[in-house]
């Protein structure tokens, strides 16, 4: 297995994800977050926010929205059983409460191997902007992919 | 949730340890809740005979899950809205079972576009005394 390097700089369709205040309720219930600015709309305006507040690594559940999701994989012919993740990193310029209509935009910008080939990487950048265009956050994602040629031999 | 006593910038010294934070037992039951509250459905999560066909040797938690607990430890000590940036690198797996410690600390002051900026050093340790995840985060302090 051989990742395309041509693919560098494949920037994918952006799509727009409407942050609702259910999905941000099963997501603080998995990670054990009980602060009530996450489900409660007065605690969060009264602890000055928009409105329900959406965690800060909620921001990766919102590109699970995206209607062509899996187009990495799809575009690096991969299985999803060899992927794992090697970093993610966020600025945040803005909250993003429920009812923003975000919209995110994400692009490879390097895809390079190590350990003779064993393992892959793939680093993608994401943009998610509000319905005004302004900016509410950057992110910055390496995936790891196993390269099952290499654990055979 | 910030806590009253809201951490002020001139107050604050490189050094300065955050309140760790133990979490549970990574259980099934939260990977299956993780599973759907955050729309990664890879099965190699909660499929065990999934995890199985691609080498592993049982399921094993989301990276994300592990980076919401980072989330979690710098939204203990500062407002959200005070945290311009959270980033990890994912060291080792964690496995079922697992019981996380989260810890940070402070590695640096500065100041930027007008803000005066802390900079923290924080991770995910498991029992073993291993880390799951090495990263950092930086927060606006008045």
């Amino acid at each position: 297995m051989e990742l395309d390097k041509k693919l560098i700089g494949h920037e994918f369709t952006p799509f727009t994800a409407t942050v609702e205040a259910g999905k941000i309720k099963l997501f603080c219930k998995a990670i054990g977050e009980e602060d009530p600015i996450y489900s409660d709309e007065a605690a969060a305006k009264a602890a000055g926010y928009r409105g329900i507040t959406a965690p800060l690594t909620f921001l990766r559940a919102l590109q699970a929205d995206d209607p062509n999701k899996g187009g990495l994989l799809r575009l690096l012919n991969v299985d999803i059983g060899l992927i794992l993740h090697g970093e993610q990193h966020f600025e945040y310029f803005a909250p993003v409460v429920v009812g923003d209509v975000v919209t995110c935009q994400e692009k490879v910008v390097d895809i390079y191997d190590k350990k003779g080939g064993a393992l892959w990487f793939v680093v993608q950048e994401m943009e998610m902007k509000d319905q005004t265009g302004k900016l509410l956050a950057k992110g910055r994602g390496v995936t790891v992919v196993r390269n099952p040629d290499a654990a055979k031999k | 949730m910030a806590t009253a006593t809201a951490p002020k910038f001139a107050d604050v010294k490189v050094g300065d340890a955050l309140k760790p934070l133990v979490l549970p037992p990574i259980s099934r039951h939260q990977l299956a809740l993780y599973c759907g509250g955050s729309g990664d459905h890879n099965p190699i999560h909660v499929d065990l005979d999934f995890a199985k066909k691609f080498g592993f040797k049982d399921v094993f938690a989301h990276g994300m899950l592990s980076m919401a607990f980072l989330g979690r430890l710098v939204t203990s000590w500062v407002s959200q809205k005070q945290v311009r940036g959270l980033g990890t690198r994912f060291t080792s797996i964690t496995w079922v079972g697992d019981v996380i410690t989260v810890s940070g600390k402070v590695t640096g002051k500065r100041e930027k576009d007008g803000e005066t900026l802390v900079d923290l050093e924080i991770r995910c340790t498991n029992q073993s005394g291993q880390d799951t995840l090495q990263g950092t985060a930086t927060v606006a302090l008045n």
